[in-house]
């Protein structure tokens, strides 16, 4: 994508004439606005790391899960001889979609509503949360059961329902977990992995109506009362709303892939179905789909198939929802689409692998992350949501170590994304930082070899702070005090090697 | 073969014996070892930070210090994957075309030491000695951007008098990250802290690696904890023989008076 920057901001390097330049700063496409939806968090990464940090529950529980999930997605995908093509045909479908969005997407509106469906168009999370509170409230309903959905916590549907006088039940049990315990979710997949099976007790004890007061942290009990309490709210449901895994454009087939059949209830038991859906998620042809779910349970359950795939199109008459709802989100997302190297982000399937791989995720959690989209994916995707400069420190959040990207099932090449948005970050800025300008410095300083010596030399002065010690003292001025807090820096040498070596070479 | 070092910012400022085991080692193998004088950074940390324009004339003064090298080495997987990914890219994008090109050429000859020992050298027993019960940790950059795979183990295992240990969860990141270290400490320090479990289960006294950058990371932590276990770059450990253990090798633990 070329752009013409109309941009007068000052620029600190000037770039060469006719360098390309990225899409988001300056096509100046809307994000995901503020004050609706859980994409921006409270606190920096790093502030909200150092508390996740010392929970010890917290690292235990994660530590279980991610290490369990691992070796199960390890596995099973060890199994498939040609996991490595199917995930280039996953990332070459997802880029040739992405290429034709807005066609793929309105041959979706077209199947859709040519079979019996209603499609509504939500340029961002405000407007999707009144479609969709207008949607139930013509239906007179006061309550809706849902499906796990990322893009209904996204935009923050259950608030604007409240809000609504509208009562919005989560049935996926993690999911259930949550609502009950008043937490946020924490996993894109599993948005209750932060909860062991006793707390996971303690909270249906204390929030239950009438759950069984013997009742054990076993978790097939716990399901159990799960189950039933979910069970009279499935019966009486009219409205249900859902998100969607897929959407097939020339069928206009929705599909939702689940674990525990309680999506399949949703699906099919209410009258009335709305589903919320990210425009990334259009896949062209029926077909596709046979690549997509092969890719998906291996990497986010670690099974070979999932237990629940549910597909519809339009209504069928006297056979389950006889209305159906489609309400297709932007919210930032054509704003990402004009990054040509972030784009890449709406590729995700949502598989949650990248998570669980993640050592940064696995020792922090996903509530650190402020959104609801938390680790690798959470942090290329929720800044370019918002906008990289309502969720600065994201993109700073991983040690760059590559995990995510061996695991991903369609190879979105997250470690670039990051640092490109740290890129975009730094660029953004109209003001010189103070590490802007030590940046600046360092780098006049490397591209001259007599200055990078003299440096080289003054740096080498710092031994006389170690006073004849090996390392120098764990008491130094910030930024190096974040180093020597935890870590011991070795006292420098008198001589740099390539000195050294010249002088000795020097005829 | 002509082989031209390239140290490392990090290296030739904080570790310079680093670079300095790479040179003997070559030249033990019969090479000769030219250091470009120019030499000075490759880019990578700019570039992760979010200074991508600003890395350009880093990498223009790389692509000037070794114009002209039959071979490019450096005792860092790191830098070298940079030099592979990154830098062609970040000249491309501010429009320094024939500054990527040279940069691109360039990187086609540049090695991680492993890679080319094992691949253009095609040696793996490079005749060292080395006494020790040594754990090897493969450093992200290494593993995932560069491919390095097995290579430095089949050098280590040609090491005689070596006593190699596997390390429990070692494809876990040691959370040193370049910036992430200072600008996420405590994140970096709880993975640090697994990493050195891990290193100290195995009961090793040294604690090897292909990129100076994690060892002086894990070494930090390692001598902050007084622990008796040390970090050692793999380049020290094959330039070590019966007759030469390199000289300049911390053999103690770093304990304050
Ligand atoms: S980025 Fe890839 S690995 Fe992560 S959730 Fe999305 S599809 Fe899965």
């Amino acid at each position: 994508m070329t752009t013409t920057p109309q941009d007068s901001r000052a620029e600190p390097t000037p770039l060469a004439p006719g360098a390309p330049r990225s899409g988001t700063t300056f096509l100046g496409l809307p994000t995901a606005p503020r004050g609706v939806g859980h994409l921006r968090g409270t606190q920096s990464f790093p502030d909200a790391a150092r508390t996740a940090l010392r929970d010890g529950q917290l690292r235990a529980n994660l530590g279980r899960a991610t290490t369990t999930i691992r070796g199960k997605r390890a596995a099973v995908v060890a199994e498939v001889p040609h996991w490595e093509q199917l995930r280039q045909a996953g990332k070459a479908l997802k880029a040739a979609t992405m290429a034709r969005l807005d066609e793929h997407l309105e041959e979706l509106e077209r199947q859709v509503t040519a079979r019996g469906g209603t499609v509504h168009w939500a340029r961002d999370a405000t407007e999707a949360n009144r479609i969709v509170t207008g949607l139930v409230q013509a239906t007179g309903s006061r309550e809706v059961v849902k499906v796990k959905s990322m893009a209904t916590q996204e935009i923050g549907l259950n608030e604007a329902l409240e809000a609504a006088g509208i009562e919005a039940i989560e049935t996926d049990l993690a999911e259930l977990i949550v609502q009950l315990g008043e937490d946020s979710p924490s996993h894109i997949l599993v948005p209750a992995i932060h909860k062991n099976r006793s707390e996971i007790r303690e909270i249906f004890r204390r929030t239950i109506p009438g759950v069984d007061p013997g009742l054990t942290d076993d978790p097939r009990r716990l399901a159990m009362a799960a189950r039933t309490h979910l069970r009279e709210r499935f019966l009486r449901a009219r409205v249900a709303v859902s998100g969607a895994n897929f959407a097939v454009a020339e069928t206009g087939t929705l599909s939702v892939v689940e674990s525990e059949g309680n999506g399949r209830m949703c699906l099919t038991l209410p009258q009335t179905l709305i589903t919320v859906m990210g425009i990334e998620k259009v896949v062209p042809r029926w077909e596709d789909l046979g690549v997509f779910l092969q890719l998906l349970p291996r990497s986010s359950t670690g099974e070979r198939m999932n237990p629940y795939t549910s597909t519809w199109a339009g209504v069928t008459p006297g056979d389950g929802p006889q209305e159906f709802h489609l309400v297709l989100l932007d919210n930032g997302r054509t704003a990402v689409l004009a990054d040509e190297v972030g784009r890449e982000a709406l590729h995700c399937i949502r598989c949650s692998a990248c998570l669980n791989v993640c050592p940064v995720y696995e020792r922090t959690g996903g509530h650190a992350y402020g959104s609801v989209y938390p680790g690798p994916i959470g942090a290329v995707l929720s800044p370019q949501l918002t906008g990289v400069e309502d969720n600065a420190s994201l993109p700073y959040a991983s040690s760059l170590c590559g995990a995510c990207y061996d695991v991903c099932p369609v190879a979105i090449d997250i470690p670039s994304i990051l640092v490109h948005l740290r890129g975009e970050h730094v660029e953004a800025q109209t003001r010189p930082t103070a590490e802007a300008v030590a940046f600046r410095g360092l780098a006049r300083v490397m591209s001259n070899p007599r200055l990078w010596h003299l440096a080289q030399r003054a740096a080498g002065l710092g031994r006389f702070l170690a006073r004849g010690k090996p390392t120098l003292p764990a008491a130094l001025p910030p930024p190096a005090s974040a180093w020597t807090r935890s870590r011991d820096l070795p006292t420098p040498p008198r001589k740099s090697f390539v000195q050294q070596w010249t002088e000795e070479h020097r005829q | 073969m002509r082989v031209a070092l390239f140290a490392t910012c990090l290296v030739d400022t904080v570790v310079p014996q680093v670079a300095r085991a790479t040179a003997v080692l070559l030249e033990r193998l019969g090479h000769e070892v030219v250091v470009p004088p120019t030499q000075a950074c490759c880019g990578q940390m700019h570039v992760n930070t979010g200074y991508r324009r600003e890395a350009v004339p880093i990498v223009a003064n790389h692509v000037r210090a070794f114009a002209g090298a039959e071979a490019v080495v450096a005792p860092s997987g790191s830098c070298v994957a940079s030099i592979h990914h990154q830098q062609a890219m970040v000249a491309r994008r501010a429009g320094e075309h024939a500054l990527a090109d040279e940069a691109q050429a360039l990187a086609g000859r540049t090695y991680e030491l492993s890679q080319f020992l094992v691949d253009v050298l095609g040696v793996t027993d490079v005749g060292a000695y080395y006494p020790h019960r040594v754990t090897y940790h493969p450093t992200c950059h290494s593993l995932r951007l560069l491919r390095v795979g097995d290579r430095p183990l089949a050098l280590l295992r040609a090491v005689r008098g070596l006593d190699l240990v596997e390390l429990p969860g070692a494809e876990s990141c040691c959370g040193f990250g370049g910036t992430f270290a200072v600008k996420n400490a405590d994140t970096s320090t709880a993975m640090l802290t697994d990493k050195m479990a891990n290193v100290l289960s195995t009961g090793a006294e040294v604690c090897t690696a292909g990129d100076s950058s994690c060892l002086v990371h894990i070494g930090g932590g390692l001598s902050r904890l007084r622990s008796g276990t040390r970090t050692v770059h793999l380049a020290e450990i094959l330039a070590s023989t019966e007759d030469d253990v390199s000289p300049t090798q911390t053999t103690r633990p770093a304990v304050r008076a």
